[in-house]
């Protein structure tokens, strides 16, 4: 009888302490953003604070799928989440975003290039989701010291005389992307017999391949670990700053054209914030400071006309000319079976 | 009896968190994504590729606990050998690193390791042939046997330390010189050291996931990575959930292995 007392105690002010926590979050006046990892100006953040009076809750996540399941879940009250294109359409085919109301975000509409807003129909039909943040391309990051033919295609990470100085991406997309770029396929391929064929090709380079890594492409590349690595263009204007040797090419064979975009999750309890926030997001002084810290490319064409270094203005790095390349595809969200088939396909490739 | 309900943060604490994970691990593990019941995840270990990251993780978790053994035996005779001040202060710095973060170690042997690293940096100024294991088993087991060392020392430096020197002494009276005493006293009455410090290393080094990433580059996959990605990246936990119920199974299997060669349950975990 006693232990029953106690649990019933214990349970009461557990339940007490959860029910106090609650109560604490529904306070007006915050917003609680859920970002990329090193993917703002913190400096920006305190500047919300000071301007808007509004609290920033900040969290970060390392890749869309870790972020995702918290989503679904619902276990987070997110106001402002920053999913790249095919996650932002499996959200949306899931119906766990919330319409954005364009009329109370004026930046977004006028600073926001038309082209981003194009581009991103690809996953959000009508543009009704989501505000462009960050764009990019994927290429080859390599080390002009270190390589003695011309690199300007996927093949040459097949090439036998760098064996050991390639570094891929640890991604299942990122690495099939390649692969199937390669064989001249759409990366949104779900038929099995194309994505057969680019395993084949990963498992025949996987001999040569140095590591599978994510962000450590940035650090390896810029201590002359590795010749070749396969890189987000964001990331390799930061690396140029370190390492001069460096250059970045987009393969000829195409690649992806990515779209990290700002989304208010469904049942958000502050949307009026979390669209302040895009909007303060969308200014041209905030999206500059933004892109002079991160250095990944900003879809803020009234930015862009402020950046002072005309070598980064016009970096065909930073802002390349789509137009100029071919078999440019933007990730598509593949269903649950495709994911699985490709989830399995990269466990035989790194079984291997 | 009345003070049992001090165990009560315990038992709340314990049902928390270890029952109800642990039961939900079971639920998510025998089950599909419809939560229908499903024996698929468990038995999905027989496809080639879980097959040989399973083999692949107790091959390299066997060879790193053997030279874990074989490099903490001598050690603990040692330290058990000297005085009392000067071995305080040797266990002392072999416990030390254990004060750093795991993570930092395992990345600090990157560094080292790498083709431009620190030790190739030297090797390559005394002009002598530089040394190319990161992103190979080796270097995996390298990373294993540094980062679970001190767990094999300790329970084994224990064991050593109770054995009454008088049956050492009695041992030489009787005749056996200084081999046969070490085969047939010291060796068997340190052994419950040994099994303990065999569990300790055995299985954190089964189910790691950190040290094949870091050190191997991400090529080498071992079943802890199989699990890690299903929860992370693929996003099937049921999955995840199955193969991690199968490696409780060789984890539960190396416990019992140890529980039995200790039956006096003398066994000097730290």
């Amino acid at each position: 009888m006693k232990k029953l007392i106690v649990t019933a105690v214990i349970a009461c002010s557990t339940l007490f302490l959860f029910g106090c926590a609650n109560s604490q979050d529904a306070k007006n006046g915050e917003v609680v953003v859920y970002n990329w990892g090193e993917y703002i100006d913190p400096d920006v953040l305190t500047q919300f604070e000071e301007e808007t009076g509004i609290k920033v809750i900040y969290d970060e996540f390392e890749t869309n799928e870790i972020m995702y399941p918290k989503i679904e879940a619902g276990a987070s009250d997110y106001d402002v989440v920053c999913p790249s294109d095919y996650m932002i359409q499996k959200m949306i085919d899931n119906d766990l975003l919330e319409e954005i109301n364009f009329d109370a975000i004026p930046n977004a509409v006028n600073n926001i290039g038309e082209q981003y807003y194009e581009q991103s129909k690809s996953f959000d039909p009508e543009n009704k989701y989501s505000v462009p943040y960050c764009w990019g391309t994927v290429g080859i990051l390599y080390n002009k010291t270190m390589v003695n033919s011309e690199i300007d295609s996927w093949a040459d990470l097949w090439d036998p005389q760098y064996s050991d100085s390639i570094l891929m991406q640890d991604s299942v997309r990122d690495s099939f992307m390649v692969a199937l770029k390669l064989n001249g396929y759409s990366m949104n391929t779900t038929d099995p017999a194309q994505l057969e064929v680019a395993k084949k090709s990963l498992i025949e380079q996987k001999p040569i391949i140095q590591a599978y890594v994510i962000d450590q492409v940035r650090d390896k590349m810029i201590g002359n670990e590795a010749a070749l690595g396969v890189i987000y263009s964001g990331e390799a204007i930061f690396t140029q700053r370190e390492n001069p040797d460096l250059e970045y090419v987009i393969p000829k064979e195409g690649t992806n054209v990515w779209i990290d975009s700002w989304v208010i999750p469904k049942g958000s309890k502050n949307k009026e914030n979390a669209e302040k926030f895009i909007d303060f997001m969308c200014r041209e002084d905030i999206a500059l400071k933004n892109f002079e810290y991160i250095t990944y490319s900003t879809p803020n064409e009234a930015a862009q006309a402020l950046i002072e270094d005309q070598e980064i203005k016009n970096s065909p790095i930073a802002f390349p000319v789509l137009s100029d390349y071919e078999n440019l595809e933007t990730f598509e969200y593949l269903g649950t079976d495709s994911d699985e088939l490709y989830n399995q396909l990269w466990k035989e490739v790194k079984s291997e | 009896m009345n003070k049992k309900w001090l165990s009560f943060p315990y038992i709340l604490w314990a049902a928390g968190f270890i029952i109800i994970p642990l039961a939900m691990v079971f639920y998510y593990g025998f089950t599909d994504r419809d939560g229908i019941f499903t024996m698929e995840n468990i038995l999905a270990i027989l496809s080639p590729e879980h097959r040989k990251a399973l083999f692949l993780a107790l091959v390299l978790s066997f060879f790193s606990t053997l030279i874990c053994i074989l490099l903490a035996y001598p050690l603990s005779m040692i330290l058990a050998k000297m005085g009392n001040a000067r071995n305080s202060f040797l266990v002392l710095i072999f416990i030390l690193p254990m004060w750093m973060n795991f993570l930092l170690r395992t990345l600090a042997w990157q560094t080292l390791l790498e083709k431009n690293g620190v030790i190739n940096s030297i090797l390559h100024f005394l002009h002598l042939p530089g040394i190319a294991i990161i992103n190979t088993p080796a270097a995996i087991i390298l990373g294993m046997v540094y980062n679970f060392l001190p767990f094999m020392v300790l329970p084994i430096y224990n064991a050593l330390l109770k054995i009454d020197p008088n049956v050492i002494n009695a041992a030489r009276d009787l005749g056996a010189n200084g081999l046969q005493t070490f085969i047939k006293v010291t060796l068997p009455l340190s052994m419950p050291g040994v099994i303990s410090g065999i569990t300790m290393v055995f299985v954190p080094a089964l189910t790691t996931f950190v040290i094949s990433t870091l050190l191997g580059g991400s090529k080498i996959l071992l079943i802890g990575n199989v699990i890690e990605q299903e929860f992370t990246q693929s996003g099937n936990w049921n999955l995840g959930s199955g193969l991690s119920v199968v490696l409780m199974i060789f984890i539960v299997i190396s416990i019992i292995f140890s529980t039995l060669s200790d039956k006096d349950g003398e066994g000097t975990a730290i």
